[in-house]
């Protein structure tokens, strides 16, 4: 194994273990953080089942985002179609981690290969909307826009892979298998795979540690996942006893 | 001070082009030295006030899961940036939400975030600093607390929560604001906000019950400090001082009469308002709440009733349970509290009360979703009971209603522009601006429907619209509360001797 190939299989290792300690991390700090006082947005459902049944669409189909008006309908569309695409283009994805592939995921390499194309025009509505209205282009921060393109350029380097310039897929499939079975391989002879995969183990790192943190947020925002039920159930703090 | 301009009414709710700073010279009035001590907090900024900031900020992310996960998970994706009455009316862009909240955030990432650390300016982190303490003081008491923008929210993130810990966060290094924090030292020293003693709150009573009595002929009475009695009723103390509050009162006093019922009021709990929630300070809000609880044992009362008020049913509903329960001294089969509007409909349902809806001919009314009462409890069973309740009691008793706008009542209210801390008089341009998207829906119901009683259940509410409606040329006798519609039909007397 050449010095790229030990640089590279050991900032992967690096970046995995930020993500997943880092994304822990905030879990349990979440889970800490104790909630004193009944908050859920109401009207807001009674039990804990019904806070299931609210949660659902909210994350499925962003159900809040379809209440609002016409700026909220263009995100819509561009936040939904990146979010379903990129969790398709993962999926595909899957083929490369594990030998032999199993049938399921097969089953998504077709849809896949669609959902790479919609994700940049997902992408690219989602960084329009920033500069060309005026409340967006008042409340955006550099990481917005920073987090925006890296995935852009993730999901144009895997687009150039796969149509433009190819790489030796057994290569890329041996080096990610080293990875997983920690028997570290030989990076493919590919600058332009490296980039793609450096630009993933960025955004790994960079996870925890930003905004992307709604991922989990959604599905524990106490004005959400609260039910609404303070006169039958005494909600008391451990700091407020 | 300049003259205030009232927004024209067209009846469209127009999302203004942002205007930097538009609302930035509107700034409560600071709490004086003497009074910030009165309330437990330091007196003035002291010398080392940023280690002092930045520890409180820490307790506070510690103390509540809402402040820390809000501040983590924000993407800015704008959701929420029209939905402010607060920038719809002034198009100051610190007015939408996610900016305001930007003021805190900045700070937090300086100091609570790996990010803000290593990058500081380039990831938006920012020392807190005087002139930043400035724009938090003028913003975060730009915010009425009542939660439009959380609706709309893909995470549900609630501004009132970020600025209750502001207000807190400020109050901690001596800055607070004298309107707020007058009253929460009235609530805690004399009963209520208004710092009425017991004496003229009786004198309040005897004159409704002199004037119902003058009216009807009906000897109703409106009971005070009765050990025994079943119920405790508490309202917000303007019910006993303001118009048209006091009308609410006299409806309360003459439903409960019909029912038959033993009831109290408290001079001791004379206020269902509680100031400490505006502030954010868990203490205030315990100890002005806990007042009530304490008049309930002592008058051995077996149930508890709240009146007409948005914010006091919040904290009655949603916290007084954990704040001061558990409240196994009253009777298990009553909900604790129960709000006037769910009794009210169920003595209704019951066949209890009777109507001379004609009484109310004169009026073509609608119905305002007040904030606290639409996003922040529930009344009834049901999720949703919250506003069939009040419109349900409003069609029993008036022959002509309508309702506003899908789009503007029910969980997408609009807030009546002086809640959440905001009704004073050095706020009213911004409450005259704030009032525009609710004064907008009102003027549709009113060229198509001759609207002209705008009901609701909130005391601020009250206030606020009988100050505003004349900004906007309209009579603010329109402006009750839907026990006035309630005390204006219901038939006395007719059901006495059962």
């Amino acid at each position: 194994m050449n010095g790229l190939s030990s640089v590279i299989n050991l900032l992967a290792y690096v970046a995995a273990t930020i993500f997943v300690l880092g994304f822990l991390n905030k879990v349990v700090l979440y889970f800490k953080t104790p909630s004193p006082l009944k908050i859920a947005t109401t009207p807001a459902p009674t039990n804990s089942v019904g806070v299931v049944l609210r949660l659902v669409p909210e994350v499925l189909f962003f159900r809040s985002l379809l209440r609002g008006g016409t700026a909220e309908k263009i995100l819509w569309v561009g936040g939904w179609f990146f979010h379903v695409s990129f969790l398709l283009i993962i999926l595909r994805h899957l083929r490369m981690f594990v030998y032999p592939v199993p049938g399921w995921i097969m089953s998504f390499q077709q849809i896949g290969i669609w959902a790479g194309l919609i994700f940049p025009i997902a992408l690219l509505i989602l960084i329009v909307r920033r500069f060309t209205n005026d409340r967006l282009a008042v409340i955006s921060l550099f990481q917005d826009y920073f987090v925006l393109l890296l995935i852009i350029a993730i999901g144009l380097t895997g687009l150039l892979l796969k149509y433009f310039v190819r790489t030796n897929l057994v290569d890329v499939k041996s080096f990610i298998l080293g990875l997983f079975s920690v028997s570290p391989a030989q990076v493919p002879a590919s600058p332009l795979f490296l980039i793609h995969f450096s630009l993933v183990l960025i955004l790994l790192v960079y996870f925890p540690f930003s905004k992307l943190m709604h991922a989990w947020g959604v599905l524990i925002s106490p004005a959400r996942a609260q039910a609404d039920n303070p006169r039958e159930v005494r909600n008391v703090a451990p700091w407020a006893q | 001070m300049a003259k205030i301009e009232a927004p024209e009414l067209t009846g469209k709710i127009i999302t203004p082009k942002v205007k930097t700073g538009a609302s930035k010279d509107l700034k409560v009035f600071l709490a004086k030295p003497e009074l910030m001590t009165k309330v437990s907090f330091p007196s003035e900024k002291p010398a080392d006030w940023k280690e002092k900031f930045i520890e409180n900020f820490g307790v506070i992310l510690n103390k509540y899961k809402s402040v820390r996960v809000f501040l983590d998970i924000c993407v800015r994706c704008g959701a929420c940036t029209d939905k402010c009455h607060f920038y719809l009316g002034t198009g100051d862009p610190r007015n939408m939400p996610v900016y305001r909240q930007e003021l805190m955030r900045t700070v937090y990432r300086k100091y609570f975030t790996t990010g803000g650390k290593l990058f500081g300016s380039l990831g938006a982190a920012q020392e807190i600093t005087d002139e930043l303490l400035d724009e938090w003081m003028t913003y975060f008491y730009q915010c009425s607390e009542c939660r439009r923008c959380s609706v709309f929210c893909p995470y549900g993130i609630d501004t009132a929560e970020i600025t209750m810990a502001a207000r807190e966060l400020l109050d901690s290094i001596g800055m607070g604001s004298k309107y707020n924090l007058e009253i929460v030292n009235k609530a805690e020293t004399l009963g209520n906000n208004l710092g009425m003693p017991g004496p003229a709150i009786r004198n309040t009573l005897d004159f409704v019950e002199e004037d119902i009595k003058e009216k009807s002929n009906v000897d109703v009475k409106l009971p005070m400090d009765v050990e025994g009695a079943d119920i405790l009723f508490v309202t917000p103390s303007a019910d006993f001082f303001a118009s048209p509050h006091i009308e609410s009162l006299a409806g309360y006093a003459k439903v409960f009469h019909q029912a038959g019922a033993s009831w109290t009021m408290s001079s001791y709990a004379s206020e269902g308002g509680n100031f400490g929630m505006f502030i954010g300070n868990y203490n205030h809000m315990k100890a002005i709440n806990a007042r009530i609880w304490k008049a309930a044992r002592e008058l051995k009362v077996k149930r508890v009733i709240v009146g007409e008020c948005g914010h006091a049913w919040r904290v009655l509903y949603a916290f007084s349970n954990s704040l001061n329960g558990p409240f196994d001294f009253l009777d298990s089969r009553y909900r604790v509290p129960q709000h006037i509007c769910e009794y009210t409909l169920d003595l209704i349902k019951r066949g209890a009360l009777k109507f001379d809806k004609t009484a109310n001919d004169q009026f073509s009314v609608t119905y305002h979703d007040s904030c606290n009462v639409a996003r922040a409890t529930r009344m009834g069973e049901t999720p949703g009971d919250q506003f069939t309740i009040p419109r349900e009691i409003i069609r029993t008793v008036c022959n002509k209603f309508v309702d506003m706008d899908a789009d503007t009542i029910g969980d997408r209210t609009f807030c009546c522009g002086g809640g959440g801390g905001t009704l004073t008089d050095e706020l009213i341009d911004i409450r005259v601006k704030g009032a525009m998207p609710r004064m907008q829906a009102l003027k549709r119901v009113k060229d198509s429907h001759n609207v002209n009683f705008f009901a609701l259940i909130c005391a601020i509410c009250k206030a606020q619209f009988t100050k505003v409606f004349p900004y906007y040329g309209i009579d603010m006798e329109e402006v009750g509360g839907v026990h006035q519609l309630v005390s204006n039909a219901i038939i006395l007397g007719a059901k006495e001797g059962i």
